[in-house]
């Protein structure tokens, strides 16, 4: 079995989702049964219909986890009746840059999903679960198989399910490192075999998914809700967060603090700030730049709005979104273009180059802080960067585009001081802290000169 | 019928079917949304984004699931935040189009923008110049400057060999996937695909061979850039210098139409053939043609063409005139004779053939010999005169019998594919070895090599109980005479007794070797007569070097290439190729077509009823043909079957869907554009009347045909070995069995 | 052309399972596993491992060098033994992975995206591996190694250049993939 891979931050009593932190190996079948572990599947099997299990979920007020925050239950009830079979997929791409929860739920308590994908094929009446993890979840992928090889010999999985007569198996897929399977057309042609590149909507996936079958697709952390919902009920479940959020919701945090990691917490309960005082307020205590609150994908927020509350509408409220809730701390020792640039850099490598304006836009907006981080950079330039990224935006295929205007736009937004400050201190190509990761990337050349006329630059790093 | 549905677009009302796509409605009034991955013959895919538009739909109360009126009792339409793509969005009832609002005019500029800024400035030698859709938009809808630094651009591969036939540019690739999935969705030959992703994103092959399918040159018809170009054409000419002249392909039963492209070369001061195009015909091929059709047409300008007659003098063969020629070759035929005639020649050169061997008792057959032992029965239960390939799908079956209908039929192998793979007709295949036909089959039947009229005898053939329509494509593939004209009649009387004779798109389709095989054999069928040993002087008329032929003591050549055969001849008399003259053929589903005079003649070369006239002349027949036209006016007086056309019928032209060519500015230059006629299909005899089945005689199966080579695309011949590109592709081995 | 049978003589039990996992008709889906058992195979996707691939699954070859140019675990050129990703996206980059990216290229004296001379180690710079709250972070063949120090790492390398020829490396660097 791989590493466990874990942050044991005791933010609740006890947690709904990251219960590694309160039961030592729960990861292990027998700790979990000993923790109500496959009642919920035991009950939905004995006492419930399909259909109970889909109206507990819509009641629980469930919204999806992966980042657009669908309701689930409502997600559920668009199978259309009597098409058959039908499919469970599980979103396990996790790769936003900055989230790294689904991370810890299949490392520290992979029989909670394991639950959670049995009580969905239940519900949606699926005999097949395919669950897609990220190619570099090689080790949390042979943890999950060892859980759910466990769960087959245990009866939970398999032909005949606890006699019930219903038959399920579940599936492990792994990616191989792009980004963009984790929207959930690119990740369905993905597990079919084709390019990971994101499909036509309509039809949606619960009407033709995988193999053209009505199909669930559900992120690991939404599903790892459904065990304790179906247990417990929804009124238990929404006694957390709010009520257009209700339930608690796992917080990435990472960046410039002292105690980054994993925190579970009701939803709309707490603040920004409160979220980085508990992950230890920022390295040396220097002030707050700004906040990414879902990765490379949300609009920044200034230090102004710290004190958001965590959730989807107050977020949205604040101009950005909560999306996966990885939240990325930048103090004020970040330089914010530098900073820009990671983040449009990993938008060029993960374009899957299906569309033109996000194939297109995001290499010339990469190339464009290319030229301002390597000290070419002119006040022009940043007015272009802005244009690319409206040249850009509500245009793109899917969303992915659509994301990699944000860290073009926002910064510049709130930041614009600072751009102007650092072209105007790094005139003529002069030398800075960026040399090495720049000569590294084949943007300069060991003299600082902008490389120009890329030959045939490729975008995944290929060997 | 289908449901129509109504919308406005820029305030036009449009009335189209269900499921058309908006961008299609637009083209149908006359409105050009712009597109460069959209293809009306591929599945969209919505990629490149230059069709953005504004829709809205009418607004539904959620309660009542009706439409909101406002006050005027107008309907209130509702438009996205974002615009939307044409080239994906199916229209619906209500909905309103905006294609010219400033917020679609912008994102045009700004997409187009980002292609041109990593696309390279070299359209001065692109081949694509002046016929580009990226250059025709650009004009239309494109920003006068780009904003980008010109060191900043991409750079890529150039003149990357994806085979020997195509060569692909990375810089000036848009990305469209339009090679990539034509080879996928209509070759099925997915030999193209993309490699890497985001900017990196690259047109790759890795097959073995590389990128060498039979239709691959189709995709550097609709790359709407110059990303791929053809070996043959690369560098060859500039598109506004080129002529186009409608003509047809000569080398299987199909019929495509083809456009010709010639120039005046000021080296070997004459006209030359520069490329070959498909010409749309969507009755016929659409607008797609097959590699060999695309570049075989080098013979027309070999080395080794016919300028003048030849005659035997001391063992060798020196020029003479016509005079002498034709007084030569009349004397000749004055004593016991022989024609042989092959089935390229126009309908109009055969007719004058059949009568004049008729006027003078010569023996006359048809060349290849096999075809014509059935051709009668094809013709008689063929597939209706207003059969239409695209109407042929779920309920229909197509059965595919000892033919190998991609190498023998290209563009009927893409035809009859649609048919089952996206319509969903039922295909049964029978044949004693495998074919490329076999992936899309339902059910498969085998037997031995030259059993297929035996097999079929033992049918049953209840397999067509209960089908819409029955199409039967079959061949003769390593059969003699007589075993294929009972195949043929056994399939007929399926057709027959199972009341499918005579309807529209059911029938018998024969892979015939040429694409006048049909027609060689309607002008020749009354005047056939079979040659024997008294033979004195034999005629050969374009009749391929491996056809057997009667032993005779003078021996008459008439063709356009000093070929093997008219080495050894005693008389040769050079023809006009079919791309220097005019004339009809009758393709293998008797459709009749025109072909058009594209070069000057060559040389003293005469078209060949020219030089049948001239030597009937001597015989004091009456003939003043002065034009093939006229010649034609006489076959419709003279063959029932024919009585029906005329050049002005064959030549009449009706708009096509999807409209191609002309003012056309994305889906293809204007040799898309069918100026010369869509041609007409004479009637079957079913139609005419109801047939009786055939008393069929099924021999021992001989296998004296054995010996000959399946009919693969790209056999040997003397047509083929003159085009250098091709050369190495000629299949040297015939197929086991 | 030469068939290739390595996979298909040498991981037949595991083509088994790999292929059941989807349904018959749709068994282009086992391309990605496919391709990493071929990758374990032949060291990284030869020509010969994406045709042996593509014969197993009835594909054109085309269409299996298509699926691993897209993803950028799948190599289309010979690398290391160990293949070292380092992470230096934005959140690891917060906490010192580019300077720590210049400590691997020093200790290894390659740069990111080369392999040693010696052909046991390759180095790439990744995106986000899903692991910030650990940064820096890096996988060694597909297996993480959280909390780097620039000593931690250099006593990794040293241990693994030193391993005499057994082929296991501390940490359970061996790939075994069962049937994922
Ligand atoms: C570019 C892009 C990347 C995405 N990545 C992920 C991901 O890594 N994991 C995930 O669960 N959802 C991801 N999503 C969201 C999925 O498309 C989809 O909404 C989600 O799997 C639905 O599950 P949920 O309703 O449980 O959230 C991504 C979406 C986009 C547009
Ligand atoms: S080569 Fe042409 S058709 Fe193919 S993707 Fe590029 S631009 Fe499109
Ligand atoms: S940024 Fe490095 S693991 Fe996430």
């Amino acid at each position: 079995m791989g590493g466990y891979y874990g942050s044991k931050n005791k933010t609740m009593e006890q947690h709904v989702l990251l219960r590694d932190v309160d039961v030592p190996n729960i990861r292990e079948i027998d700790v979990y049964l000993a923790h109500d572990g496959y009642a919920a599947w035991r009950k939905a099997l004995t006492t419930m219909k399909p259909d109970d299990v889909i109206a507990v979920v819509k009641d629980s007020g469930l919204r999806g986890r992966g980042g657009a925050g669908f309701p689930t239950g409502v997600k559920w009830g668009f199978i259309p009746k009597d098409v058959f079979p039908r499919y469970v997929v599980v979103n396990g791409d996790e790769s936003e840059a900055g989230t790294f929860k689904d991370h810890q739920i299949i490392d520290g308590n992979p029989h909670q999903l394991i639950e959670g994908i049995l009580l969905t094929c239940y519900a949606v009446q699926a005999n097949v679960a395919y669950v897609y993890l990220r190619g570099e979840f090689y080790e949390p992928a042979k943890t999950l198989q060892r859980a759910i090889d466990e769960a087959y010999a245990r009866g939970f999985v398999g032909k005949n399910v606890l006699g019930s007569g219903f038959d399920v198996d579940i599936h492990i897929h792994l990616g191989a490192g792009a980004y963009i399977c984790g929207e959930e057309t690119a990740l369905l042609s993905s597990l079919e075999g084709q390019l990971g590149q994101p499909r036509l909507r309509p039809p949606f996936p619960a009407v033709q998914g995988l193999y053209a079958k009505p199909t669930v697709i559900n992120n690991v952390e939404t599903l790892a809700n459904v065990p304790p919902i179906v247990l417990h009920g929804a009124q238990w479940y929404r006694q957390f967060g709010t009520e257009k959020s209700p339930g608690t919701k796992i917080f990435c945090v990472s960046g410039r603090v002292k105690r980054p990691g994993n925190y579970e917490l009701p939803l709309g309960k707490y603040t920004i700030r409160e979220l980085i005082e508990m992950a230890g307020g920022t390295i040396d205590n220097r002030p707050v730049k700004g906040v990414l609150p879902a990765g490379s994908s949300a609009p920044i927020l200034p230090a102004s709005a710290l004190d958001t509350k965590l959730d989807y509408e107050s977020l949205q409220a604040a101009g950005s979104i909560l999306g996966s809730a990885s939240f990325v701390i930048l103090d004020d020792t970040v330089n914010i273009v530098w900073a820009a640039r990671k983040m449009v850099r990993f938008f060029k490598h993960e374009s899957c180059g299906k569309c033109t304006p996000c194939r297109e836009g995001t290499y010339w907006g990469l190339r464009l802080y290319d030229k301002i981080l390597s000290g070419h950079g002119t006040r022009e330039d940043i007015d272009m960067i802005a244009e690319v990224a409206s040249q850009m935006s509500g245009k793109c295929f899917c969303l992915l585009g659509e994301f990699a205007t944000s860290p073009m736009l926002s910064t510049i937004k709130h930041f614009r001081e600072e751009y102007e400050a650092f072209i105007a201190a790094h005139q003529g190509g002069r030398r800075n802290g960026y040399d090495d990761e720049l000569i590294r990337e084949g943007v300069i050349d060991e003299a600082g000169n902008l490389i120009v006329g890329h030959v045939g630059q490729k975008t995944a790093h290929h060997l | 019928m289908a449901e129509l549905v109504n919308l406005t677009i820029d305030g036009i009302s449009v009335r189209v079917p269900k499921g058309t796509l908006v961008v299609d409605a637009a083209k149908s009034v006359g409105i050009d949304i712009p597109v460069f991955c959209y293809h009306p013959k591929l599945k969209p895919v919505g990629m490149c984004r230059m069709c953005l538009v504004d829709i809205g739909t009418p607004k539904i109360d959620p309660a009542t699931r009706q439409v909101v009126r406002d006050e005027k009792g107008q309907p209130v339409i509702v438009f996205g935040p974002k615009l939307t793509t044409a080239c994906t969005t199916p229209v619906s009832e209500g909905m309103v189009v905006r294609t010219a609002t400033e917020q679609v005019r912008a994102a045009r500029e700004d997409v187009l923008e980002f292609l041109l800024a990593s696309h390279p400035l070299d359209c001065p030698i692109c081949d694509k110049g002046g016929e580009c859709p990226l250059q025709n938009l650009t004009m239309a809808h494109g920003p006068t400057v780009s904003r980008f630094d010109y060191d900043l651009k991409f750079h890529n591969d150039k003149h990357v060999p994806l085979g020997d036939l195509i060569f692909l540019d990375r810089e000036r690739c848009i990305q469209c996937g339009r090679c990539v999935r034509f080879q996928s969705e209509i070759a099925d030959d997915p030999v193209l695909q993309f490699h890497d992703r985001g900017r990196g994103m690259e047109i790759v092959t890795f097959s073995d061979p590389p990128f060498d399918s039979y239709f691959g040159g189709n995709t550097t018809d609709i790359c709407p850039v110059g990303a791929l170009t053809t070996a043959d054409f690369r560098f060859k000419a500039r598109p506004w210098e080129l002529k186009t002249t409608p003509s047809l392909c000569t080398h299987c039963a199909v019929g495509c139409n083809l456009a010709l492209n010639t120039r005046l070369e000021t080296k070997t001061g004459g006209y030359e053939i520069k490329r070959v195009m498909p010409r749309q015909n969507e009755q016929v091929n659409e607008i797609w043609i097959c590699d060999k059709g695309r570049y075989v047409h080098h013979f027309t300008r070999a080395e080794d063409r016919l300028h003048y007659p030849l005659i035997r003098q001391d063992g060798k063969l020196v020029e003479t005139t016509w005079e002498q020629a034709l007084r030569i070759a009349a004397d000749r035929l004055e004593r016991p004779s022989a024609i042989l005639v092959g089935d390229r020649i126009a309908n109009e050169d055969a007719f004058l053939i059949a009568q004049f061997a008729k006027a003078i008792g010569a023996a006359l057959e048809q060349r290849p010999a096999l075809p014509a032992h059935y051709a009668d029965v094809a013709r008689a239960v063929g597939i209706g005169s207003d059969a239409d390939f695209k109407q042929l799908g779920a309920g229909d079956v197509i059965l595919v019998v000892n033919g190998d209908v991609e190498e023998e039929a290209p563009v009927w192998f893409l035809r009859l594919r649609q048919a089952v793979v996206d319509r969903g007709a039922k295909l049964i295949v029978a044949h004693h070895r495998s074919t490329k036909m076999h992936r899309y089959a339902a059910a498969i039947h085998r037997y031995e090599v030259g059993q297929a009229a035996k097999w079929a005898a033992s049918q049953r053939a209840d397999w067509l109980q209960g089908a819409r329509n029955v199409l039967i494509v079959f061949g003769d593939e390593h059969l003699d005479g007589s075993s294929a004209r009972a195949l043929a009649q056994t399939l007929a009387n399926w057709l027959i007794l199972g009341g499918f004779a005579g309807k529209p798109n059911s029938g018998l389709l024969p892979l015939y070797p040429h694409a006048n095989t049909q027609g060689v054999f309607d002008m020749l069928e009354h005047a056939t007569r079979p040659a024997n040993e008294t033979t004195d002087t034999l005629w050969l008329v374009g009749v391929g070097a491996d056809e057997p032929a009667p032993r005779a003591n003078f021996i008459i050549v008439q063709d356009i290439l000093l070929t093997e055969r008219a080495k050894r001849a005693d008389l040769v008399l050079p023809a006009l190729s079919f791309a220097e003259r005019e004339g009809t053929f009758t393709s293998g589903d008797r459709r009749v077509q025109r072909f058009y005079r594209a070069l000057p003649p060559l040389g003293e070369a005469k078209p060949d009823w020219w030089i049948v006239q001239e030597i009937a002349r001597r015989f004091e027949l009456p003939w003043r043909y002065e034009a093939p036209a006229q010649i034609f006016a006489a076959i419709a007086q003279q063959v029932p079957r024919y009585a029906e056309l005329s050049y002005e019928r064959i030549s009449r032209v009706e708009p096509q869907w999807p409209p191609m060519g002309r003012e056309d500015l994305y889906y293809g230059g204007t040799v898309y554009d069918n100026t010369g006629g869509l041609g007409a299909r004479y009637a079957a005899d079913a139609e005419r009347s109801a047939l009786s089945p055939y008393d069929v005689h099924v021999p021992e199966p001989t296998l004296a045909g054995l010996e000959r080579t399946p009919r693969l695309l790209y056999r040997d011949g003397e047509l083929i070995r003159r085009s250098a590109v091709l050369r190495a592709h000629i299949v040297a081995e015939p197929l086991t069995a | 052309m030469e068939a290739h049978h390595l996979l298909r003589e040498k991981r037949t039990s595991e083509i088994e399972a790999i292929l059941a996992k989807y349904p018959p008709e749709r068994k282009r889906s086992a391309i990605m596993p496919l391709l990493y058992l071929a990758q374990e195979e032949y060291g990284y996707c030869s020509p010969e491992a994406m045709r042996e691939v593509a014969e197993i699954l009835d594909l054109d070859p085309t269409e299996v060098k298509s699926i691993v140019g897209f993803y950028t675990m799948f190599f289309e050129h010979p690398v290391g033994k160990y293949v070292i990703d380092v992470c230096d996206d934005l959140p690891c980059a917060l906490r010192g992975a580019d300077q720590f990216v210049s400590h691997c290229e020093r200790k290894l004296g390659i740069r990111a995206g080369q392999t040693t001379p010696d052909g046991k180690f390759t180095l790439r710079t990744v995106m986000c591996i899903a692991a910030c709250d650990r940064a820096p972070v890096i996988q060694v063949n597909r297996v993480y190694h959280y909390d780097m120090t620039e000593e931690a790492f250099d006593r990794l390398v040293d241990a693994l250049a030193n391993e005499n020829g057994t082929g296991e490396a501390p940490n359970e660097q061996k790939q075994g993939l069962d049937v994922l």
